[in-house]
């Protein structure tokens, strides 16, 4: 089992989304975050706009799955995201020791999907 | 011969008026998704000052001034001739700039009422160009047709106390042609849920309170009529207002905040042209109609056709405006305003017809004239913005601003 955490574009969610639900994964926790990496602040999307300081709106995600669902589901948040562009985001994948399912009580990958 | 207690009512409706393009503002800003809020709340703020400037350089005089049937001229061009002594042929007892500044009020919100048709999606230089070219060549026009001395429609005997057919039904069809020409917003498999309810509220109540000012005040005396319209205009907005959170609870299981103040708002459009003309117990049965028919353009035509008119301006104001301007024609009463004329339930069939076509001219009008400005401003500005500005919202592509923060 994995966690992938990716970082990414507000406006690219949208797109994101779609792509996941393409390959069967329905389970994600959105949040919006603040952030930033080479970017120091400016992007081309919030072009201009240094007032706000030199921390970015960004979406974060956080997706539990087995290991076949991995590769599948990195692909579709690449495909979703990616620009070419600097602030496109970045995708970090975790180990995940357990996962229970509150109602059931179930645990491991049974409980994931 | 001047009256000071007219006057006084008249320059306070104006300042009423001028409320409501704030409180529309707000209205029309909740609705919309918050990456966007700003743009909505900008174009109708850049409305206020645009349209102010052009109602006293040109407008005025295009849409006042006695020139012909079909538009009123350069003459008070500048406010050249329009001085502190009464016109009489728009009212005898005040001062003739005070009327000009009443009606400066409705040549602004106008064209704000069509913003929400095409909310999130329209490129803000596109914006002003549109407005102002609509200004004059949609409103100021209708507005000497219907109210301006020797306009044709109004030599016909058509009734339209505070604007039924020269804010609501324009706008309302300005609204529907430019919400159809520009296209869906992106990415909308259902229409997303307003970002701030309480905002459209705030909206709500500041229209309300507004509409005494835009209805009793076309009146433009402190009289009976001005009376008569402060009640009918509330009573309308109440009984709308109650009937669609009905409406929604019988259909759809629960009454919702959303449904209540839309419904408040298609009673006053509705009320507008008939408010001076009407019986209170005439309004109520105008509210519960404007609930019913609009609820039905809101609810089950505009999905069933498929345009995306984002906060339904034609499905509250367009629709408000033409049926309550037809209902004038049924339901108006000399006994209430001896000005007027009677309608179809007092024994005067004609008025009917008169109402009917006016709104027939009014609609065929500005649907062309509509159009021809949006595919000429396309041209040279492209009205659209590109599809990566709307996905990340105007707020920041159009204004560089954003409305909320998440930490400080």
């Amino acid at each position: 089992m994995k966690l992938v955490i990716a970082i990414i574009q507000p406006y690219k969610l949208e797109e994101v989304k779609e792509e996941l639900y393409n390959v069967e994964v329905n389970l994600i926790t959105v949040s919006e975050v603040l952030g930033h990496g080479r970017q120091k602040g400016v992007t081309e999307v919030y072009r201009g706009s240094k007032e706000t300081g030199n921390l970015l709106r960004k979406i974060r995600l956080e997706i539990a799955v087995n290991d076949n669902y991995l590769e599948p589901t990195i692909k579709a948040i690449v495909k979703g995201a990616k620009t070419g562009e600097t602030g496109d985001g970045k995708i970090f994948v975790l180990d995940l020791k357990e996962c229970i399912r509150i109602r059931t009580e179930e645990r491991g990958t049974t409980a994931i999907g | 011969m001047i009256n000071q207690a007219d006057t006084l009512f008249v320059l306070l409706s104006a300042a009423f008026v001028m409320l409501m393009t704030p409180g529309l503002a707000f209205f029309y800003g909740g609705m919309v998704r918050r990456k966007n809020i700003l743009s909505v709340l900008m174009q109708c703020f850049v409305a206020l000052c645009l349209l102010s400037l052009q109602w006293i350089l040109f407008g005025y005089s295009l849409s006042f001034a006695p020139g012909n049937g079909f538009w009123g001229g350069f003459s008070w061009f500048g406010l050249n001739g329009v001085g502190s002594t009464p016109y009489a042929g728009y009212s005898a007892t005040i001062p003739h700039q005070a009327f000009m500044v009443f009606q400066m009020m409705f040549a602004v919100i106008t064209p704000a009422l069509i913003i929400g048709a095409f909310a999130e999606r329209m490129k803000f230089s596109a914006f002003l160009v549109f407005t102002l070219l609509w200004a004059t060549f949609v409103y100021d026009p209708l507005c000497h047709w219907v109210w301006g001395e020797g306009g044709w429609l109004r030599n016909l005997g058509v009734l339209d106390f505070a604007g039924g057919i020269v804010v609501h039904t324009s706008a309302g069809i300005a609204a529907l042609v430019t919400t159809i020409v520009i296209g869906k917003r992106k990415n909308l498999e259902h229409s997303p849920s307003p970002h701030n309810l309480p905002f459209v509220v705030l909206g709500t109540a500041l229209l309300w309170f507004g509409w005494y000012g835009f209805n009793a005040g076309s009146a433009l005396a402190v009289n009976g009529i001005a009376v008569n319209a402060f009640i009918t205009t509330n009573t309308a907005a109440a009984a709308a207002g109650l009937s669609w959170a009905f409406l929604e609870w019988i259909r759809n299981g629960k009454p919702t905040v959303f449904g209540i103040v839309t419904g408040s708002i298609a009673g006053l459009a509705t009320i507008t042209p008939a408010s001076g003309f009407v019986s209170p117990v005439s309004a109520i049965l105008i509210g519960i109609a404007a609930s019913i028919v609009c609820f039905i353009a809101v609810a089950v035509t505009k999905p069933r056709f498929g345009y995306d008119d984002s906060l339904d301006a034609f499905g509250v104001h367009g629709v408000g405006g033409i049926l309550g301007t037809l209902l004038t024609g049924v339901l108006a009463s000399k006994a209430i305003n001896p000005l007027g004329a009677n309608g179809l339930f007092y024994g005067n069939p004609k008025q009917l017809l008169i109402q009917l076509l006016a709104v027939a001219v009014a609609v065929t009008y500005t649907f062309l004239v509509t159009f021809g400005i949006y595919k000429l401003v396309d041209v040279f500005f492209r009205m659209r913005v590109s599809e990566k500005d709307e996905l990340v919202g105007l707020d920041l592509t159009q204004h560089r601003e954003r409305a909320y923060t998440i930490l400080e």
